[in-house]
C-alpha cells in the first residue's frame, strides 16, 4: 500500500514536468531561457527544508528517466546544430552544476533544520481529526453464540457433532422417540421435501426440526462414553414474528456414561449458564414434557436485565426460561443399542439438553427481532466487529 | 387452558395456600401455570395453564386439583354427586360394539322427560355451580344439554356426547363406516364416509363421528324430551386418523388422541346426566356399560410396573437434603398420584398404575413423578467425571480459517435464507435440473432447497442498497443442497458479496471503488488457506455456456484447484442488477468450499531470508492484446531464475497515444535477489535478457520510449523515492 501510493506520487510529479519541458520546446532554436531555469532553481532549492522535499527536487531536476535535465538534454543539446552545441553545453554543465550544489547545501540544511522546532511545528496535525480505519469483518453473532457455547461445553470434556439439515424421518422423530402418528409431532410443525409419499415412513427427507437427530447418529457411530455438543441449523414451518422465524439454530448436548444423574445434569447446565451470562446468574429446573428424554425439564435462569427482581423483560417473574433438557429416555438408547450394544439403558445413563442459539443472543446482544439476523443488513452485522 | 381457582377449591375444601402460592407449587411440578389474573373478591383467579401434550390427564379441573391433592396431601372430592335412582326398564338399551380394536368402552345413559331450556332458567345445585364457573371463565352458554357436556368437558376432561335418543333407530353399534355412507355432522357439513373411519352408528346409519364430532340428525334440540347420553373410550390412533382424514380437531378428538381416562365414562356420563336431570326427567334404567377387556387390559388394567430404590437413585443422584429420595418418599408421592404399591422385596414395588395416566407404563415413568413432585430443584448440582478426549470436527479448523480470513479482508458474516425461489434455482444450479423442491414451502418464493448461496446474497445485498446502504462486504458460509428428492446431497458452499467503496474513507482516504479484482484478491487468499498445488482463474466466452448466467460474461471468472472447478467470481450480470433494480456494481462469487475443505490447510514453510540487496528492475512492455498475464507469467515460472525472488504487473494500459493496434502495455516489475551474494550488473542483465527472449516468444518486446533511446529497462531503485 505505501508502495502504491509512492509510485502515484512519482507519477503525478512526472505530469508536471511533461508540461514544463514542453514549454521550453519551443521550436526554431532559440536557446532555452537558461537564467530563468536556474532562478527557478534557486528558488525552489530555497523552500526545501525536509528530506522528502529535498528528494523530490532531486528527482524533479536529475531524475534519469523524466527529470527535466535529461529532458533538456534530450529537447537541445542533443539536437542542438553544431555551432551552438558548445555554448550550450557550458550553460547546460553550468546549470548541472548549480542544481547539484543546489541539492548539496539543501540536504545539510534539511538535515539540520529538519529537526529545527520550527520546522517540526509546521508538520502539526490536528490529531483530533479520526483515523483512518481499516476494515475489519464482524463474526456473524449467531456464529459468535455458537462458538462461546462450543467452548464452555469444549472445558467440560464435549467434543462437537454435525449432522444433515435435510434429515429422515427416522432420525429426526421415530429413533427419537416420536412414534408414527405421535401427537407430539405436531408441536414441531415440519418442512417437508416434495414427492415423499411413495417412500417408508421411516425413509421419508424432511428438514430437521431440532438437532437432536444428531444424537442418534453419534451413537451409532460412537460407543459410550460420549460428550457431544451440537450446534445447527433447523427448521420449521412457523410464521415469522419477533421472536420466531423458520429458520434458527440449536446448541445441543449429549453426554452418557456410567452413574450419568439427574444432578449430573443440573449441575452442568447450571454451570454453563454461569459460564455463559455471569457467575451471579442461578437457574431453577422445573418438569417439562420432551419424548426423548424423562425425567424432562425446563430451565429458567434468573433474569439477566434485572437481576431476578422483575422487570418487563422477565415479565415481572425475574425468571427467563431458556433451555430444556432431561435424562435421555431408554426408548432412545434401545434405537442406539440397535447399532451399538453399549447404549443399554439398564448398564449406562445419560441426559441431553438443547438451546435456542438465537433466543441466547437475542438476550446476550439486546437484539429485539430475529429477523435481523437474516437480513444481511449491514446497519446490523458492523455492531458485531 | 383455563383454570378457576374456585372450582380446583371446591374439590379440596382443605386447601389453605394462596392462589399465588398454589401456581407456583403447581409450576415447579410440572403443571404450569403461566398466568394468573384476579378475577375479584370472592371470585379466586383464573389460571392460564401451560400443560405438556403427555399430562392430558391434567387438562381440565379435576386433574389440576389431584396434582394439588398430591403436593400438600390433601383430601380430593369426588368429581361427581350420586344419581337418583333409575326407574327400571323392561327393554335396556342396545349398545353393541363391532369395532373392539379401536372402542374400549361405550356407555350410553337413557334420560326421559327431559326439558331443553337454558341453564340459567334452571335451579339446582349443579346448574348453579356451573353458571357461576362459565361466567367467571367468559364461556358461552347455550342450553342445559350443551352446557352439561361442556361443564363434563372442564371438570374431568373427558368428552361425552348427547344425541336425540328418538331419532335413534333400534341401538347404538359402535364400527367403522361403509363404503358410500354419509354423515352430516354437527358443523353442517355432509361428509362422505371412508371404510377406515370410526363412527357411531344406530341400526340403519351413522349417527357420528366416534371421538370426533356428533351427527345433525341426532342434535338435540328445543323439542327434545328424550335423551341418549355417551360416554366413551375411544383409541387415539382410531381417532387420530378419523379426525385427520375430515380435516376436524375438536376438543374431543384431542384429548381421545393424547389417551383418554378408560374409567372416566361413567363420572362424566353421570355428571352430563345429573345436570339434566336438575330440570326433570329421569334415568330410564341404568347405565349402559359395554366394555372391550382386551382395551381394558391396555388401558384401565395394566399390569404392575417394577421399580426399585436402587434404580431411583442411579438415575436421579444427589440431593440437597442429605436424607434424600427415601422408601418413603417413593411410597407417598405415587399414592398420592393414584398408584398403588406392592412391596415386591427390600426398597422394591410392584407399581399399579392410575386409569388416568396412560403415560406412565414404565420404571423410568414412575422414576420422573418421583423426582418431579420431590421438586426439581431440592437435587444437588454435580458434575460427571470424565476421562476421555475433546475431539476437533474434521473441517471445524478449516472453516474457522475461512471465516478468520474474510473477517480480516473485512467481510462481515451473515445467515441467508435456506429456501429460494424456483427461478432462482435454474439461475444459480451449478448442475441444472438438480434442485430439491419443498413439500409444504412457506411460500413460493421460498419453494426450493438453495442449490446456491447466491440468491440469498443477492437478497442481502438488494436489501442494504434499497435501504441506502451502499458500502457492502459481506459472506455467507452454509450448506447448499442439491440431487433429487430420493437423495438429497448437502455441501459446503461460501458466498461473496461486495459493493460500494474498497475502504472507509476519511480526511487522508479517498473513495476508490471496489472492483472485480478486490473481489479476486478475496477469493485468492481464502484459497491460500489451503494447501493447493494448482490454482488459476479463467474466463470463458458467452457460447460455451460454461459461465453462470448470474456473472457478467466478461468480467466473470472460473477458480480451478488442483483440476478442480472450486468457484465462480465477478461482477453481477447487469441483466439481474437491473431487475433487481440494484444501481450499483456488485461483485459476487460462489466457492464450492467442500473441494476446498477437502484439502488440508497451508502449513506456513518459512523460506531463508537473504541478507542480500535486492535489486528490482522494471520491464516497460508492448504485448500483443491475445496475452494474458497468465501467459506472460507462466512463461517466466518457466525461466527457471532462483534469483528472480518476484514478479508482477504494475501498470497496464490498453489503449493510448502511441500504441500499436492490438497491443497493450505493461510494465512488468522483478525482483532480483541471491541467497548467497550481492547480484553483479551483469548477471542482472543476463535475467534481463532472458526475461526479454520469454516476452518476444510471447510476440511482445520492449516499449520504446519516443523521447529516450534509453532501453526500457528501468533500473527502480533509483528511481523511486527511499522510503523512510
Amino acid at each position: 500500500m505505501a508502495r502504491g501510493g509512492l509510485f502515484w506520487r512519482l507519477r503525478m510529479m512526472n505530469q508536471q514536468t511533461d508540461n514544463q519541458s514542453e514549454n521550453l520546446a519551443t521550436p526554431g532554436f532559440e536557446m532555452p531561457d537558461f537564467a530563468a531555469l536556474e532562478a527557478e532553481a534557486r528558488n525552489g532549492a530555497a523552500q526545501l527544508t525536509t528530506p522528502e522535499a529535498v528528494e523530490n527536487f532531486r528527482l524533479e531536476w536529475l531524475g534519469r528517466k523524466q527529470g527535466r535535465l535529461k529532458l533538456l538534454s534530450e529537447a537541445w543539446l542533443q539536437r542542438a546544430p553544431a555551432e551552438q552545441k558548445k555554448l550550450l553545453g557550458q550553460r547546460f554543465n553550468a546549470l548541472k552544476t548549480l542544481v547539484d550544489s543546489l541539492l548539496e547545501e539543501a540536504t545539510s540544511r534539511s538535515r539540520n533544520s529538519g529537526w529545527s522546532d520550527e520546522a517540526l511545528r509546521a508538520e502539526q496535525l490536528d490529531v483530533t481529526l479520526s483515523g483512518t480505519r481499516q476494515l475489519v469483518g464482524a463474526e456473524h453473532p449467531i456464529t459468535r453464540t455458537m462458538n462461546e457455547l462450543i467452548a464452555i461445553f469444549a472445558g467440560l470434556g464435549y467434543s462437537v457433532g454435525v449432522g444433515p439439515e435435510v434429515e429422515t424421518d427416522y432420525y429426526n422423530f421415530e429413533s427419537m422417540n416420536f412414534p408414527p402418528g405421535h401427537p407430539a409431532r405436531d408441536t414441531q410443525d415440519t418442512l417437508v421435501i416434495a414427492r415423499q409419499e411413495r417412500r417408508s415412513q421411516r425413509d421419508r427427507l424432511l428438514l430437521r426440526t431440532h438437532t437432536s437427530p444428531v444424537q442418534m447418529r453419534t451413537m451409532e457411530r460412537e460407543a459410550p462414553p460420549l460428550r457431544i455438543v451440537i450446534p445447527g441449523k433447523v427448521h420449521r414451518n412457523d410464521a415469522a414474528d419477533a421472536t420466531h422465524s423458520p429458520v434458527f439454530h440449536q446448541v445441543e448436548g449429549l453426554c452418557v456414561d456410567t452413574n450419568i444423574t439427574f444432578s449430573d445434569l443440573k449441575g452442568t447446565l447450571d454451570y454453563a449458564m454461569k459460564a455463559l451470562f455471569g457467575a451471579s446468574v442461578k437457574t431453577r429446573f422445573f418438569p417439562s414434557f420432551f419424548p426423548f428424554t424423562e425425567p424432562s425439564a425446563d430451565v429458567q435462569i434468573s433474569c439477566i436485565f434485572c437481576a431476578g427482581k422483575g422487570c418487563r423483560r422477565c415479565k415481572q417473574s425475574g425468571w427467563i426460561e431458556l433451555l430444556g433438557c432431561g435424562m435421555v429416555d431408554p426408548a432412545v438408547f434401545a434405537f442406539a443399542a440397535d447399532r451399538q450394544p453399549g447404549y443399554d439403558p439398564r448398564k449406562i445413563s445419560g441426559f441431553a439438553f438443547g438451546m435456542g442459539v438465537e433466543r441466547i443472543a437475542m438476550m446476550k446482544y439486546g437484539v429485539s427481532e430475529i429477523g435481523h439476523f437474516y437480513s444481511g443488513d449491514m446497519r446490523f452485522l458492523e455492531q458485531f466487529v | 387452558m383455563k383454570i378457576l381457582t374456585t372450582w380446583l377449591r371446591a374439590l379440596l375444601p382443605e386447601l389453605t395456600v394462596n392462589d399465588a402460592q398454589l401456581g407456583e407449587d403447581l409450576t415447579l411440578r410440572g403443571i404450569a401455570v403461566e398466568g394468573i389474573h384476579g378475577l375479584g373478591e370472592g371470585n379466586g383467579s383464573l389460571f392460564e395453564m401451560d400443560i405438556t401434550t403427555n399430562r392430558v390427564d391434567a387438562m381440565n379441573h379435576y386433574g389440576v386439583a389431584r396434582e394439588a391433592a398430591t403436593i400438600y396431601g390433601l383430601t380430593l372430592l369426588p368429581g361427581a354427586a350420586p344419581l337418583p335412582v333409575a326407574r327400571p326398564t323392561n327393554t335396556p338399551f342396545l349398545v353393541s360394539i363391532e369395532a373392539e380394536d379401536a372402542c374400549g368402552r361405550f356407555t350410553g345413559q337413557v334420560l326421559r322427560d327431559v326439558k331443553i331450556q337454558p341453564t340459567a332458567a334452571v335451579s339446582g345445585p349443579i346448574s348453579g355451580f356451573a353458571a357461576r364457573m362459565f361466567t367467571l371463565l367468559e364461556q358461552k352458554q347455550i342450553s342445559n344439554a350443551v352446557d352439561a357436556s361442556n361443564f363434563a368437558w372442564l371438570a374431568m376432561g373427558h368428552p361425552t356426547h348427547a344425541f336425540d335418543l328418538d331419532r335413534i333407530e333400534g341401538g347404538i353399534v359402535v364400527r367403522r363406516a361403509r363404503k358410500g355412507e354419509t354423515l352430516k355432522t354437527l358443523d353442517g357439513v355432509e361428509r362422505t364416509l371412508d371404510p377406515e373411519d370410526l363412527i357411531v352408528a344406530d341400526h340403519a346409519r351413522p349417527l357420528a363421528l366416534a371421538g370426533v364430532m356428533g351427527g345433525w340428525e341426532t342434535m338435540i334440540t328445543p323439542a327434545t324430551s328424550n335423551v341418549l347420553v355417551e360416554a366413551a373410550w375411544f383409541d387415539p390412533v382410531a381417532v387420530r386418523r378419523t379426525a385427520r382424514r375430515h380435516g376436524l380437531h375438536t376438543d374431543a378428538s384431542h384429548r381421545f388422541e393424547r389417551g383418554a381416562d378408560f374409567n372416566a365414562a361413567p363420572l362424566a356420563s353421570a355428571i352430563v346426566s345429573a345436570f339434566l336431570l336438575e330440570n326433570g326427567g329421569y334415568r330410564d334404567g341404568d347405565l349402559v356399560d359395554v366394555q372391550i377387556p382386551a382395551l381394558a387390559a391396555r388401558t384401565a388394567q395394566r399390569p404392575p410396573i417394577a421399580l426399585a430404590l436402587s434404580e431411583v437413585h442411579r438415575l436421579l443422584g444427589k440431593t440437597v437434603e442429605p436424607e434424600g429420595i427415601t422408601a418413603t418418599t417413593v411410597e407417598s408421592v405415587l399414592s398420592g398420584l393414584g398408584c398403588k404399591l406392592e412391596q415386591a422385596g427390600d426398597d422394591a414395588w410392584h407399581v399399579t398404575l392410575p386409569s388416568w395416566r396412560l403415560d406412565l407404563d414404565r420404571e423410568i415413568d414412575l422414576i420422573e413423578e418421583v423426582a418431579r413432585v420431590y421438586g426439581y430443584n431440592r437435587f444437588a448440582n454435580t458434575l460427571p467425571t470424565f476421562a476421555g478426549v475433546v475431539k476437533a470436527l474434521p473441517h471445524g479448523a478449516s472453516e474457522a480459517a475461512v471465516r478468520w480470513t474474510l473477517r480480516a479482508a473485512g467481510l462481515h458474516e451473515a445467515i441467508g435464507s435456506t429456501f429460494c425461489s424456483a427461478g432462482d434455482a435454474t439461475l444459480c444450479e451449478p448442475q441444472p435440473g438438480i434442485s430439491v423442491p419443498l413439500g409444504n414451502p412457506l411460500s413460493e418464493e421460498a419453494g426450493v432447497m438453495r442449490p446456491s448461496l447466491i440468491p440469498g446474497m443477492l437478497t442481502m445485498i438488494a436489501a442494504n442498497l434499497h435501504r441506502d446502504v451502499a458500502d457492502i462486504r459481506l459472506f455467507e458460509l452454509g450448506t447448499v443442497f442439491s440431487g433429487s428428492t430420493e437423495h438429497v446431497k448437502e455441501r459446503s458452499a461460501l458466498a461473496l458479496g461486495l459493493a460500494g467503496a474498497a475502504a472507509t474513507e476519511g480526511v487522508f482516504a479517498l473513495r476508490r471503488e471496489l472492483d472485480f479484482f478486490d473481489l479476486k484478491g478475496i477469493v485468492e487468499q481464502v484459497v491460500e488457506s489451503f494447501a493447493a498445488r494448482n490454482v488459476y482463474f479463467d474466463q470463458f466466452p458467452p457460447e460455451y455456456r460454461l459461465t453462470p448466467a448470474w456473472l457478467h460474461p466478461w468480467r466473470a471468472a472460473r477458480l480451478t484447484v488442483d483440476g478442480q472447478v472450486a468457484g465462480w467470481l465477478g461482477e453481477l450480470h447487469p441483466r439481474l442488477a437491473a431487475a433487481r433494480k440494484l444501481k450499483s456494481r456488485v461483485l459476487v462469487a460462489e466457492v464450492y468450499l467442500d473441494r476446498l475443505l477437502a484439502l488440508p490447510l497451508r502449513k506456513p514453510a518459512i523460506r531463508e531470508i537473504s541478507r542480500f540487496q535486492p535489486v528490482r528492475r522494471d520491464f516497460s512492455l508492448l504485448l500483443p492484446q491475445r496475452v494474458s498475464w497468465a501467459a506472460l507469467d507462466r512463461a517466466l515460472s518457466e525461466l527457471g531464475i532462483p534469483e528472480m525472488i518476484d514478479w508482477r504487473a504494475r501498470e497496464v494500459l490498453r489503449a493510448g497515444p502511441g500504441m500499436p493496434e492490438g497491443y497493450c502495455a505493461l510494465l512488468l516489475g522483478a525482483t532480483f535477489q541471491a541467497a548467497d551474494r550481492t547480484l553483479r550488473e551483469d548477471e542482472l542483465q543476463g535475467f534481463a535478457a532472458r526475461v526479454l527472449t520469454a516476452v518476444e516468444a510471447l510476440g511482445g518486446k520492449l516499449r520504446s520510449d519516443p523521447t529516450s533511446a534509453a532501453t526500457g529497462i528501468t533500473n527502480h531503485d533509483q528511481d523511486t523515492p527511499h522510503q523512510a
